[in-house]
């Protein structure tokens, strides 16, 4: 073929492109950050963030919503991280390669893509009624577990496959039996992979509107139990925005849980860093 | 001569693959026995034979048997975790865990049920010090041992096995990855630990056998050729390929 561009120019064009790529990347993020601050921060002080609603959230403050948004989170990242880690050791470490595992791995990947509105609906169905559950905190938390497990078993699977297989070799070869050797090594060693997936499956259900819409209720208060009506932060704002409540109060809920996501990333990256700067020996 | 292990018709197959042929050879008790031969011809998965290492993989067929103090190994009353305590062994690459010093070398002890911390770290001292590492990590204990050096990392992974008393240490080219200096200690280090375990070394090293092991065997094609005393097999072998192989005319 022809070279209609010299080697060397197309070698900086290209540079360009790419740096041109990260750049618009990273403006978007900033842009839609910088925006939601921007509109969102006249509302937030320690009123908003600390009081009770006041007429169906038009004014007063956010903190039942805050609580809502944690318990949910919470329920959803308990159930679902013993669950993800537990099949994905399975699949790493005691299932071959065989037509279970296939199917596992679909069923996982599948659950990965369906529209969280749809498992919305699943949990109403399912939670609310069927076991009826009720619209909770718990049904909500059950829910948002079923949309994160497959987030934290394809990252806990990826993070197991990648450590050294020689460790477990290691750790065998000194008597040890295959779940000493999975729990003392295997898993120490795959735990900060394993944590950027229970991050990214929180961060998944923490700002989940969707699939908490048809199942937690809409409750105006702090939930005192698991069996309590809640309501939080994404469905919050999408009401008040729906609704036409109050265009500023739902800018500064948005503020709270951008703030909140930044707040779980940059402390659990922290943390993964130093453990793995710690077991590394960097 | 009293034997630690004695292997008889010993043959191992993956899948289709006849690896092991007929093999038979024992190994003196609280000696070196240096295993030498070209690459791929079945001495790492002769030692993997020994501490049942080959039963991590699915493929692995064997006959013939494999006697430690008398006691066949492959019999189906023998616990795999018993095994491998009495036989230990230390891979080509270090591959230490990635966990700090002390870690390491309690590990194995922990396994075992053995969790006094004042036993832990008498163990662990006295473990670092039979692998000459004492020294050089007295004060880092609590540091990750992915942090040492290559060959301090290989002595770490002899202090972590005979932490947990073998009777054997199988070497599968413990110093293939690591610099003369390094290999020199290590060395130095097996002369140390033959009065007190019984080692099987593969090295590709011809001098290292002469300078460590006692006893060789050579292997071929998945054959024992040639074995017996070290300075029989290096300075009068019987076999025409033994002595192909250790002048450096194939291999």
């Amino acid at each position: 073929m022809h070279r209609f561009i010299p080697p060397r120019i197309a070698q900086k064009i290209m540079t360009g492109v790419f740096w041109a790529s990260g750049i618009i990347t990273l403006a978007i993020l900033l842009v839609i950050i910088g925006y939601v601050l921007f509109k969102g921060m006249p509302v937030v002080n320690l009123e908003f963030l600390l009081g009770n609603p006041v007429d169906s959230g038009r004014s007063g403050g956010i903190f039942p919503f805050i609580m809502s948004s944690i318990y949910v989170t919470l329920i959803a990242v308990l159930v679902a991280t013993p669950l993800g880690v537990g099949a994905a050791v399975y699949l790493s470490e005691y299932a071959g390669e065989n037509t279970l595992v296939k199917l596992i791995r679909f069923g996982s990947e599948t659950l990965a893509s369906i529209p969280s509105i749809i498992f919305g609906l699943f949990g109403l169905a399912f939670f609310v009624i069927y076991l009826e559950i009720g619209w909770s905190v718990l049904s909500g938390g059950l829910t948002l577990a079923l949309m994160a497990l497959p987030t934290i078993l394809s990252a806990s699977e990826v993070s197991i496959e990648s450590i050294n297989k020689s460790y477990a070799e290691g750790s065998l070869a000194l008597g040890a039996t295959k779940w000493q050797t999975i729990y003392k090594v295997v898993i120490p060693a795959s735990l900060p992979g394993i944590t950027t997936g229970v991050i990214l499956g929180m961060g998944r259900a923490i700002a989940e509107a969707a699939a908490v819409l048809y199942t937690v209720g809409a409750a105006l208060m702090i939930p005192t139990s698991l069996m309590d009506a809640a309501r939080p932060l994404p469905l919050h704002l999408y009401i008040l925005a729906t609704e036409g409540l109050s265009m500023e109060n739902a800018w500064g809920t948005a503020t709270v849980l951008v703030i909140m996501i930044l707040i779980i990333t940059v402390v659990t990256n922290t943390l993964v860093d130093n453990y793995r700067k710690k077991m590394m020996g960097r | 001569m009293e034997y630690r292990i004695e292997v008889e018709n010993l043959n191992v197959y993956f899948d289709e693959l006849h690896i092991l042929k007929d093999v038979s050879l024992k190994i003196p008790k609280n000696a070196v026995t240096s295993l030498i031969g070209p690459s791929g011809c079945g001495k790492s998965t002769f030692i993997r034979t020994l501490n049942r290492m080959n039963d991590l993989i699915s493929t692995f067929k064997m006959d013939g048997t494999v006697l430690l103090d008398g006691g066949d190994i492959y019999n189906h009353k023998v616990d795999v975790v018993d095994l491998r305590k009495k036989v230990g062994m230390v891979f080509q690459k270090p591959n230490p865990f990635p966990k700090s010093i002390f870690d390491n070398v309690a590990y194995g002890l922990r396994v075992h049920g053995i969790n006094d911390k004042d036993i832990l770290a008498q163990k662990v001292e006295e473990s670092l010090k039979s692998a000459a590492l004492w020294d050089e990590v007295e004060n880092i204990l609590e540091k990750s041992a992915m942090g040492l050096s290559g060959g301090q990392q290989q002595r770490l992974c002899i202090a972590r096995t005979i932490a947990v008393e073998p009777e054997v240490i199988l070497m599968d080219e413990p110093c293939s990855a690591l610099d003369p200096i390094s290999t020199t200690k290590i060395e130095d280090l097996i002369h140390k630990l033959k009065n007190d375990f019984t080692i099987i070394i593969v090295t590709h090293n011809m001098q290292q056998a002469t300078r460590v092991s006692k006893h060789t065997a050579f292997f071929l094609h998945g054959e024992i050729v040639e074995s017996g005393l070290t300075d029989k097999i290096f300075i009068e072998p019987e076999d025409k390929r033994t002595e192909d192989y250790i002048t450096g005319r194939f291999g």
